[in-house]
């Protein structure tokens, strides 16, 4: 669902980011309007999972900016986009190991959005909301058990639930299907696409071809740190240096 | 148990321990070797706020003890204060290096940190042994006074101020374990990078750790000159402090507010015994066995063989 | 405070040739640390261990000391290839690394201490060899030869280090451990075996570096804790993982040591490395993410 005449949620302009002599990041811009859902692909080392934490402020970007709902990122701390409304799952889930599941969504419910100006949650309140989202997501009945028993498609569910928990405007599905059978791919689509039917805008970064053109109402390829496509899926996706790029000369 | 009925409850405790003991007990030397035991428990403590809840561990310990047991005497030096003024001085100023420590060194990945601790120790220790006020390496004497302020003598004294602060400690490490703060720290030590991204302002629980666990370190080493009576860097400075303060908790549990109890009155026990029947030296060797066995056999230590993993937390 | 200009140079001369005894005390770390992402902090205590059967073997049979740290450095192979199945065991296996094993070492390190103060009280001890005490005179530049040889052989051991890694098999096997632990895992070497040997090079390392020191001076037990934070702060100036960087982080903080004992006072030195460290750490672009 995408509504029409609006601002974009997220304003990326000229971003460049380096590892001492390597160019991981060059000049990229990028627009994300409320309620898309955006594709975000490239081959291996293109770049996808250091922009995206470069946006969600895990790694420091060394030029350009970055705007979200009309504030400036560009020194604020990873703690501070989440509690903004930035959200991200990790490509290698990676959950609180000593705590359970209801634990692991407290997290984010306590330090994200009861640090947000309002009304603040009850504890009572943080374990419903809690229990709820587990339930979302398919894993409310292990909410009391440690991740160490998880499948690795409930780490995932998890991942997205941790997530989810911060009550983010903007998520980020960093590689959310990688290593899954087909069946459990359409699980994490499905929840994905409810999710952006609640308002949720996401940016699905992605190899899974089939699932990204399913999903995309707008695709991005990265190439060797460079944005080279933008545009609706079936045109980017023509795009010959995309071809070149996936394919080789 | 809520926080406020655990801190009523434990001061309860204590203040039957310590009428207990000081009403029934006639050896002077149980009050020597219990005020070592209890100033481990405060250490032990301390130390697990920041290495067993946080995650970070910290070689250092001896900085913070020191500092506290040498802003006594510079205030000896200058002008009398009680011992408890003394004890709020030292765990301020031991409070105010450890954010100072955190701010710099918390950047860091857990192992630098670690080296670093052990660098700010003996940068600190190489301040107080080039300064001649509070008698730099040779050390300085401090007059133990003969009678404490109420009734009994000056040793069932600093025992008295030991147990209380023993108390106070357990009774915030308590709070902090089971409140909104723990929970962002055992985050932290799970997974520091995913708790930042979930909204836990990591830098500053860090910051928040240290200076807690700083302070209390602190506070424990301030009436160390009276129970001395003579105070040089090498001992008070010495590694012994680090590794039983590494040991305890480690042996005891790390996860929770008993270890660094069990550890401490374990160990400190054993080594009190150890130093009067056999060496001295010999006894630290027994530390270092024990700790490098329970680190191999059971790193969840003693906590960790009695209670599963999993517990409930109550978070708010 | 004048400075005058042979002091000087002499401080300078003195702290290149401890920079590279310190480059010698340093290699086994470089390798352990550095390559191999084991925290060895214990590594002063082998050094110490090294040290002191150097003192016992040279004051009952009045053999070379460096004799006897070539002579040692098989066996110290063996203990270090010994202590890095118990890490291994212990810790790699189940992915514990950081909190255990640093644990693990600091134990180590302290039983290593008290150990020899067990056996061989406080007392400093010393050996007795030839180059003990002359010194080699240029115009107003004095060599100690009990700083030169060392400097020489410490030199050499760093020189020979650096082509077996470079040339042999085994060694460019530890270097791609170094580098990349999966891609030798696809390759269908055994990473554990690899890391097994190299730790065991570095503790021999250690036997060399501990016959080194005790030609440079006396030493007891507790020497090792002033070595911990020399050693990190070269292996973290030199770059972690190259060797040339470690020598170079080396003879600075040689330098800077001698320096600040001759125009401020030997009580301050053990700060000198530390003051190194604490800045190299606080001024390392890595931060939170590592290396």
């Amino acid at each position: 669902m995408i509504a029409a005449g609006r601002q974009p949620l997220l304003t990326v302009g000229g971003l460049t980011k380096h590892f001492g002599g390597f160019v991981a990041l060059e000049d990229i811009d990028l627009q994300v309007m409320p309620g898309e859902r955006l594709g975000l692909i490239g081959p291996n080392g293109s770049g996808k999972s250091t922009f995206v934490n470069c946006l969600c402020g895990t790694l420091r970007h060394d030029g350009g900016t970055i705007s979200f709902d009309g504030y400036r990122l560009d020194r604020v701390s990873a703690h501070q986009r989440t509690r903004r409304g930035l959200a991200r799952s990790f490509q290698l889930p990676k959950p609180f190991r000593s705590l359970s599941l209801l634990d692991n969504l407290r997290i984010p419910l306590l330090y994200a959005v009861n640090a947000r100006p309002g009304a603040r949650l009850s504890a009572a309140a943080i374990e419903e909301r809690s229990l709820q989202i587990l339930g979302d997501v398919g894993l409310a009945d292990k909410a009391r058990q440690l991740p160490r028993d998880l499948t690795q498609v409930e780490m995932r569910k998890l991942e997205l639930a941790r997530a989810l928990a911060s009550a983010p405007r903007l998520l980020f599905a960093d590689e959310a299907m990688a290593g899954l059978s087909p069946s459990e791919v359409e699980e994490i689509l499905g929840l994905l696409f409810r999710l952006n039917d609640d308002g949720i805008t996401i940016v699905l970064i992605e190899h899974i071809m089939r699932a990204v053109m399913s999903f995309s109402t707008r695709l991005v390829v990265l190439v060797a740190g460079r944005k080279i496509a933008d545009g609706a899926p079936d045109e980017a996706i023509r795009n010959p240096e995309v071809e070149r790029a996936y394919l080789g000369e | 148990m809520s926080a406020g009925r655990f801190w009523a409850v434990s001061f309860v405790v204590a203040a039957a321990l310590l009428v207990l003991t000081r009403w029934q007990i006639q050896n002077e030397y149980f009050f020597f070797a219990g005020y070592v035991v209890l100033q481990y428990i405060v250490l032990a403590t301390a130390w697990n706020i920041l290495g067993g809840y946080t995650g970070y561990i910290n070689f250092g310990t001896a900085a913070f003890f020191a500092v506290g047991a040498y802003t006594a005497v510079v205030l000896h030096k200058l002008t009398p204060v009680p011992v408890p003024v003394m004890i709020v001085a030292g765990g301020i100023v031991s409070g105010i290096i450890g954010l100072g420590m955190g701010y710099l060194t918390l950047r860091l990945k857990g192992v630098f940190f670690a080296i670093a601790t052990l660098a700010m120790a003996i940068v600190a220790q190489t301040l107080i042994v080039n300064w001649d006020f509070v008698g730099g390496a040779r050390g300085i004497y401090v007059i133990r006074p003969q009678h404490g302020p109420l009734v009994g003598g000056y040793i069932q004294y600093l025992y008295s101020l030991m147990l209380l602060l023993t108390w106070f400690s357990v009774a915030i490490a308590r709070t902090i374990e089971r409140s909104r703060l723990g929970l962002g720290l055992n985050a932290i030590r799970d997974d520091e990078q995913t708790a930042e991204a979930a909204g836990v302002p990591t830098l500053r629980l860090k910051l928040i750790a240290t200076t807690v666990s700083g302070a209390l370190m602190g506070m424990s080493g301030a009436p160390l000159p009276y129970y001395v009576t003579y105070l040089d860097p090498s001992s008070s400075f010495n590694l012994s402090y680090a590794v039983n303060s590494v040991a305890m908790p480690m042996i005891g549990g790390m996860t929770s507010w008993v270890g660094p109890i069990i550890g401490a009155v374990l160990l400190g026990t054993i080594q009190q015994v150890a130093t009067v029947t056999i060496s001295s030296a010999l006894n630290l060797l027994i530390v270092g066995l024990l700790l490098i066995g329970f680190v191999i056999v059971a790193p969840n230590g003693i906590v960790g063989l009695v209670k599963p993993r999993h517990r409930a937390r109550g978070g708010r | 405070m004048e400075i005058s200009l042979d002091l000087l140079v002499n401080a300078i001369v003195a702290g290149l040739l401890l920079g590279g005894f310190y480059a010698a005390v340093t290699l086994g770390v470089t390798i352990s640390f550095g390559m191999l992402d084991i925290v060895n902090i214990a590594h002063p205590a082998f050094i110490m261990l090294g040290s002191f059967i150097t003192y016992a073997i040279n004051s009952a049979f009045h053999l070379d000391p460096i004799l006897i740290g070539v002579t040692m450095m098989p066996a110290f192979l063996v203990l270090g290839m010994a202590v890095y199945q118990i890490y291994y065991y212990a810790f790699e296996r189940r992915g514990q690394e950081s909190i255990q094993g640093l644990a693990f070492f600091f134990g180590l390190l302290f039983v290593g201490e008290v150990a020899l103060i067990l056996v061989f009280g406080v007392d400093y001890r010393f050996v007795e060899a030839a180059y003990i005490g002359p010194s080699l005179h240029f115009g107003f530049v004095e060599l100690p030869l009990r700083m030169l040889v060392p400097f020489v052989v410490a030199l050499a051991m760093v020189g020979l280090l650096q082509l077996f890694l470079g040339r042999s098999f085994i060694g460019r096997a530890i270097l791609a451990v170094a580098q990349d632990r999966l891609a030798l895992q696809l390759m269908a070497a055994n990473p554990s075996r690899v890391k097994r040997i190299a730790f065991g090079i570095s503790i021999a390392t250690a036997a060399l570096a501990g016959a080194l020191l005790i030609i440079i001076q006396p030493v007891e037990p507790s020497i090792g804790r002033d070595y911990i934070g020399r050693i990190f702060a070269i292996c973290v100036l030199g770059g972690m993982t190259s060797i040339p960087g470690m020598v170079a982080g080396a003879m600075l903080i040689g330098i800077a040591e001698s320096i600040t004992s001759t125009f401020y006072g030997p009580s301050w030195s053990p700060a000198v490395a530390f003051g190194f460290l604490l800045l190299a750490l606080a001024v390392r672009p890595a931060g939170i993410l590592g290396r």
